[in-house]
């Protein structure tokens, strides 16, 4: 089952003083056993370019500028047998404490 | 119809025939939905099946009889209505393949090779309680589908409509299938870390129908559910604190209110109507309960009440020390203004209103009218009558519930006497 697990800035993150997990070794650790499958940081949002269509119209603009102050940071597409291992890859992450994770499986299109 | 196994006797007529249908009902419910999701894993399909094999049961059980293993012949009854619906649906969709993990017609896979003997009903549980999904469909999901109650029931429980409940109820399960939740009972650390999760869903559960405008439906089935829990996980000392927690408090059910449907607190209730089988079932779980978890304490507290004569008779130090210990565990304002009452008990009204000063500092009870009746209670225990029916009739100006107004508002009045 895969899962893309989107990266998130959180507005209270964890005041446990206790070290974060090194990212290092937590992409190391669940490549090497096949859950992790890509992943990576994202530029800031204001590298964002916004495309759309309208009426046959190319509209290309900036952004768009989250008013949030939670904004998608990275990402990482995951592998994993249900939602319980995908919540313990989650949980080891560093971003699980510093922000949060948003665990998003794909979608059944056979169904 | 495929064929289905009934050994039954003599007719029994209607009245005999729908108790006997309830009765066994109770149990064969979740093992038929539970066993029926592992198969298919279609909830919807289980439930359905379930409930038609139940129907099926009062139509033919007042003239057939009673088979001799009910609970054996809805699970067949129920297990032949899935093949015939899958069935039905493959030969629809071509996809056959589906009805091949129910097709031995004799044969019930009891669980799936490579995996730990787990009940079904378990599994069941712990996904219906997964945390991934709201606490309000975690509630509804646990009383459709472990304890069967009707959707239109749980409508009326939860105060929604019933077609509101309904969609509820279709985005819980589809949730299970599109998030991923597991039909799993999780093992190791990961038990310890979900298990309170189950926990506090029995007791959301339980203090429903218990508290004071409460359905007491939902008091029986959450009873009936940790029962269940701790049959099926004997060895978790929090479960079986947990059963003795709720079967002390339910042992009250009958003596809480008065003939006018008041609610009648501890020391006016007629403990000769104390459910006296509740409470030593609920004695003989607490003994097995080995350590100091949040529900062993507040069972040891119950345990407390369930066993004295009078509220003068209670071991209110034993009460206080395991507040004192609870609220080490779990700080909360509830927890302390309760070790505040029984500190009053303990060592006198003025310990009681030192503890609840304490209780109050953190702003936690602003606006709490248990806290202003607490107080009430120790003022006029302290000898200032006029002063205690004054916060009484305070207490009662700000609570929701018009049993417990009536109370609050006795107790001005027999202290204005």
């Amino acid at each position: 089952m895969k899962f893309m697990m989107f990266v998130c800035t959180d507005t209270a993150p964890d005041t446990d003083p206790t070290e974060l997990p090194d990212i290092h070794k937590w992409v190391a650790e669940n490549d090497s056993r096949g859950r992790r499958l890509t992943g990576n940081v994202l530029a800031p949002t204001s590298a964002a370019t916004m495309v759309r269509v309208r009426d046959g119209e190319l509209l290309v603009s900036e952004g768009p500028f989250a008013e949030t102050t939670e904004v998608i940071v990275g990402f990482d597409l995951i592998d994993c047998a249900d939602l319980d291992e995908a919540i313990e890859v989650a949980r080891t992450h560093p971003m699980a404490r510093e922000g949060r994770l948003e665990l998003r499986p794909f979608a059944d299109l056979s169904a | 119809m495929t064929r289905t196994d009934t050994t039954t006797g003599a007719p029994v007529g209607a009245a005999a025939a729908a108790q006997a249908v309830a009765a066994a009902g109770v149990d064969a419910y979740p093992r038929i939905v539970a066993t029926l999701i592992r198969l298919t894993g279609d909830w919807a399909l289980a439930e359905d099946c379930a409930q038609e094999a139940l129907a099926v049961a009062l139509e033919r059980w007042p003239d057939d009889g009673v088979p001799a293993n009910p609970g054996g012949w809805l699970l067949t009854v129920a297990r032949n209505r899935a093949i015939d619906v899958l069935r039905r649906a493959a030969v629809e969709r071509r996809k056959l393949h589906e009805l091949a993990v129910l097709a031995p017609d004799d044969a019930w896979p009891e669980t799936p090779a490579g995996e730990d003997v787990v009940d079904d009903r378990l599994r069941l549980i712990f996904t219906c309680c997964h945390p991934a999904l709201a606490i309000e469909a975690r509630v509804a999901l646990t009383l459709r589908t472990v304890c069967g109650v009707p959707t239109a029931d749980i409508a009326r429980l939860l105060l929604v409509s019933e077609s509101t409940m309904t969609r509820r109820l279709t985005r819980a399960r589809t949730r299970i299938t599109q998030a991923g939740i597991p039909y799993r009972v999780p093992s190791g650390p990961a038990l310890a870390e979900r298990l309170p999760g189950v926990l506090a869903v029995l007791y959301l559960l339980f203090t429903r129908g218990y508290s004071v405008d409460g359905e007491p439906a939902f008091a029986d089935e959450a009873v009936r559910l940790a029962r269940l829990l701790d049959r099926l996980m004997p060895e978790q000392s929090e479960v079986a604190a947990l059963l003795a927690l709720v079967l002390f408090q339910h042992s009250r059910r009958d003596a809480r209110r008065d003939a006018d449907g008041n609610l009648l607190s501890l020391e006016r209730q007629d403990r000769r109507r104390w459910d006296r089988a509740a409470v030593a079932d609920g004695l003989s779980a607490l003994a097995r309960v080995r350590h100091h978890g949040p529900y062993a304490w507040q069972a040891r507290i119950a345990a407390c009440h369930a066993t004295a004569e009078s509220v003068e008779a209670t071991d209110w130090p034993a009460i206080a020390r395991a507040y004192d210990a609870l609220l080490g565990l779990r700080s909360s304002p509830v927890v302390a203004l309760n070790r505040a009452v029984a500190h009053g008990y303990a060592y006198g009204p003025e310990a009681g209103l030192v503890l609840l000063d304490a209780a109050r500092a953190g702003g936690g009870l602003d606006g709490h009218p248990v806290a202003v009746a607490v107080q009430a209670d120790l003022v006029a225990r302290q000898g200032d009558r006029p002063r205690a029916a004054a916060l009484f009739r305070a207490a009662a100006a700000a609570v929701d519930s018009a049993a417990e107004r009536r109370a609050l508002l006795d107790r001005a009045a027999d202290l204005a006497r």
